[in-house]
């Protein structure tokens, strides 16, 4: 019954969505503001039901009923109620009632804040976003209805797929949806600048805390999804170059390009029409990523069961809404207005121009390193894929330039930036930046020059970012900083603490696949690695082999590693957990490779190795970048901005 | 230099820091394609040889041999015609065993494909497109064992 009640929910919430685009649409069109108003209860009134949807899956989880197919699919009377919860969208059907709920979500908190909206644009981005909801719901409930029943019911479910079985797996998908759905708040936005032609400094004002957080959800998602794979996988590495990840990196990359570029909007007025096409890309971006994910076309270790009838339905999906704000673009971009005068180059809205260059340039690296292997198979040129080494050779060389143009942030001024000032300020962040590069070089010895330079362009990060909160921390700054200066500064430092991460793990890991009998020690980057054995041991619904392994450095021990492997008797699946000895310079990584003497548990076994100097500064620096995002999106500005449209005084930091 | 000269200049150095840029990354992505072969193409020596490609195809039943005192093991990697020899050092995924569809990265060396990387599915009901695709005869059947 309560699954019925669930898909009866599911379709009157569709219903819902198409009054909420197709009344307020009409309404802002022939001005009629009665239909106009008819938005946001529409928007309440989906959320209501897909939330009621989304509580009936999930107690069909919660209940084990096995007669729900998707539930008999994906979970198991062992499966523990976390993981029974989690398994709500822990394949297909599930996520997308997941997404449809985070959209109605996000629909939900637009509507509330929409009141301070002139009604007309108000009417057209809740309109916009209740069609995307019509998308979605109806492609769940046409090609992937979770509430299907199972005749006869199964005795008990298939479980999650072990790889999923894990806290980080809980929390990613959520997340990454959420900046997902989020952009479409941005699409949203533009499509309403786009029909009333009115695209100002409020407008601005409007979208950018909600981009803001779409953004911030996107970089946690993104950076759990790597830590997840760094512990889950076993193979130790925290970013692959996979088709699904660039996916998920796409929209990132122009939705940072989207932060920027709005600020330049928001406070000079230029790069309109530039700043739309950058909404629309990122929520174009997004609807690619979960058609390359839920389609099935690409060859990725993420990829999972597929269906090719789902895949037409998200490219006519993904079609419709580019080719439809595509062409309202054309039609209506040329009306924008930009602010009297050009861009000089040294001025903070000529570095950020740079800033949104080298990022769409990378994202379109990333575009054409993703899509190409498609392109060739549809013309029959055969099948083949692109290595990670094409991505860091492209990515890496354009996002160097982004980092030092990062360091000018505050420094350069709006309109034209003055020589003195940039080196008054920056002249003692570089140099902390040179010294610390220095010794970092001189340290790291065979691997100096990517060690130095990554550390060299890191601490610039923080350095410069650190200037005004110093400053502001001594009582000594010319200038009160808002909380869109101190969210930049923090996001900012994540920048640094990421760049050096990332520069010092690919540079100084090392890593040894080794063949160890109990005893036996391996030695490897200055660590002793003494393998103690393997017992058996049981889990709530599985069964693991627990090795222990004795790390060691100048003969003292400081930690017993237990690598697992773990085995699901209900899906036949073994899964490596790894071991990690955490601090802040290093990770000290142990997986579990595979008995070697005919499955003799006490026998040898074969192991991997690691020693990742730094590794835990790229997720403490994601972190702090979505942290900054946060912070930022709270600036009080943005609250007032329906309240005073034209003249608030630009914010301290950005005025000087 | 007059305003207009010093523009050209800033256009001409655009241009070439452009063409620098896409020449750069077409050559990384021209080195970086890997192509997918099935195991009888291999055989038939369409791949070019010491060049990094992929085979795809079923691990043979029966065929799997681990060396005794390191990491490699030897299987033979087969479609529905035949089967190439494949050797490996190191540790294999999870959900690699004999009887499974799984993904070899490396290249031929001499009758034999030496990978560096083998990637086996991490769904039990999911399956490359493109090992479907080798897994096919010529009528278009499908050859792949059914999986209990």
């Amino acid at each position: 019954m309560i699954p019925e009640l669930g898909h009866f929910a599911l379709c009157l919430a569709t219903g819902l969505a198409l009054v909420q685009w197709l009344v307020p649409t009409a309404g802002a069109v022939t001005r009629r503001w009665r239909w106009a108003a008819v938005a946001q209860p529409a928007a309440v009134g989906q959320f209501v039901f897909v939330a009621i949807a989304f509580v009936a899956l999930t107690y069909a989880f919660i209940v084990k009923d096995f007669s729900v197919a998707y539930v008999a699919a994906n979970s198991n009377s062992q499966l523990p109620l976390m993981y029974r919860i989690s398994a709500v969208w822990g394949a297909h059907e599930g996520s997308l009632l997941l997404w449809a709920l985070m959209l109605a979500g996000w629909t939900l908190a637009v509507s509330v804040s929409a009141r301070r909206l002139p009604s007309d644009v108000g009417a057209i981005v809740i309109a916009t976003m209740g069609a995307v909801s019509v998308a979605f719901l109806l492609f769940t409930i046409l090609t992937s209805n979770p509430f299907e029943r199972l005749i006869p019911a199964a005795a008990d479910g298939n479980d999650l797929n072990p790889l999923l079985q894990d806290p980080g797996l809980i929390i990613h998908p959520p997340m990454l949806y959420m900046g997902y759905v989020g952009f479409s708040v941005a699409f949203a936005f533009a499509i309403a600048a786009l029909v009333t032609g009115r695209l100002d400094t409020a407008w601005a004002r409007w979208t950018r805390p909600w981009t803001t957080t779409a953004w911030l959800f996107l970089t946690i998602g993104i950076a759990l999804g790597s830590w997840w794979a760094y512990n889950e996988l076993g193979w130790g590495g925290w970013w692959f170059w996979d088709p699904v990840e660039n996916a998920s990196f796409m929209p990132w990359l122009v939705g940072t390009a989207l932060i920027h570029s709005l600020a330049v909007t928001e406070k000079r007025g230029l790069l309109k029409s530039w700043t739309v096409l950058l909404a629309i890309s990122a929520f174009a971006l997004s609807l690619l990523g979960t058609f390359l994910v839920r389609s099935g076309v690409l060859v990725s270790v993420h990829a999972f069961a597929t269906d090719p009838q789902r895949g037409v339905f998200v490219l006519a999906i993904f079609t419709f809404f580019v080719a439809g704000s595509l062409l309202l673009y054309a039609m209506r971009a040329g009306k924008f207005q930009s602010s009297a005068g050009g861009i000089t180059l040294f001025s903070r809205e000529g570095l950020l121009l740079l800033n949104n260059v080298f990022l769409t340039v990378a994202a379109l690296a990333v575009l054409l390193g993703t899509l190409y292997p498609l392109f060739v198979d549809a013309l029959g040129g055969g099948k083949l894929s692109v290595g990670p080494p094409y991505f860091n050779a492209v990515f890496v060389p354009l996002t160097l330039p982004l980092v030092v143009l990062c360091g000018f942030a505050t420094a350069v001024s709006w309109k034209r930036g003055k020589k003195q000032r940039v080196r008054e300020q920056l002249w003692l962040p570089g140099a902390i930046a040179v010294a610390l590069a220095l010794v970092a070089a001189v340290m790291a010895g065979g691997e100096w020059m990517a060690v130095g330079l990554s550390v060299l362009l890191g601490v610039w990060a923080i350095a410069t970012a650190l200037y005004d909160p110093v400053r502001t921390l001594l009582g000594r700054s010319r200038v009160t900083m808002g909380r869109a200066a101190w969210g930049m500064s923090i996001a900012h430092v994540g920048l640094g603490v990421f760049v050096i991460g990332v520069g010092i793990v690919s540079a100084a890991s090392i890593e040894k696949d080794v063949r160890l009998d109990i005893g036996e020690t391996e030695t490897l980057g200055g660590y002793d690695f003494t393998f103690l054995g393997v017992r058996e041991a049981p889990g709530p619904n599985y069964t693991a082999r627990i090795g222990a392994v004795e790390a060691a450095r100048d003969g003292k021990g400081f930690a017993e590693l237990a690598p697992e492997k773990r085995f699901y008797p209900s899906q036949q699946n073994p899964m490596t957990e790894a071991s990690t000895h955490i601090t802040p310079w290093r990770d000290v990584y142990v997986s579990l490779g595979e008995p070697l003497e005919d499955g003799n548990v006490r026998g040898a076994w074969s192991l991997r190795l690691y020693v990742k100097p730094f590794i835990r500064w790229i997720w403490f620096g994601s972190f702090l970048m979505a942290l900054g995002g946060g912070i930022a999106a709270s600036d009080k500005r943005y609250r007032l901005a329906g309240r005073k449209p034209a003249a608030v005084p630009d914010n301290a930091a950005a005025a000087r | 230099m007059t305003k207009r000269q010093s523009r050209m200049l800033a256009v001409a150095a655009l241009v070439l820091g452009v063409g620098a840029a896409v020449a750069l990354a077409l050559t990384a992505f021209n080195q970086n394609l890997m192509y997918f072969y099935s195991p009888s193409e291999v055989l038939a020596g369409e791949a070019p040889p010491q060049v990094r490609i992929r085979v795809g195809g079923i691990v043979e039943d029966g065929s799997f041999v681990r060396d005794a005192n390191s990491l490699r093991v030897d299987f033979r990697l087969a479609d529905c015609d035949q089967a190439v020899a494949v050797t490996y050092t190191g540790i294999l995924p999870d959900l690699f065993r004999e009887g499974q569809g799984i993904i070899a990265m490396g290249n031929m060396d001499g009758d034999v494909f030496a990978a560096d990387e083998v990637l086996a599915k991490h769904d039990e009901n999911y399956m490359p497109p493109e090992l479907v695709e080798a897994m096919k005869d010529k009528q278009g059947t499908s050859c792949m064992p059914v999986e209990t």
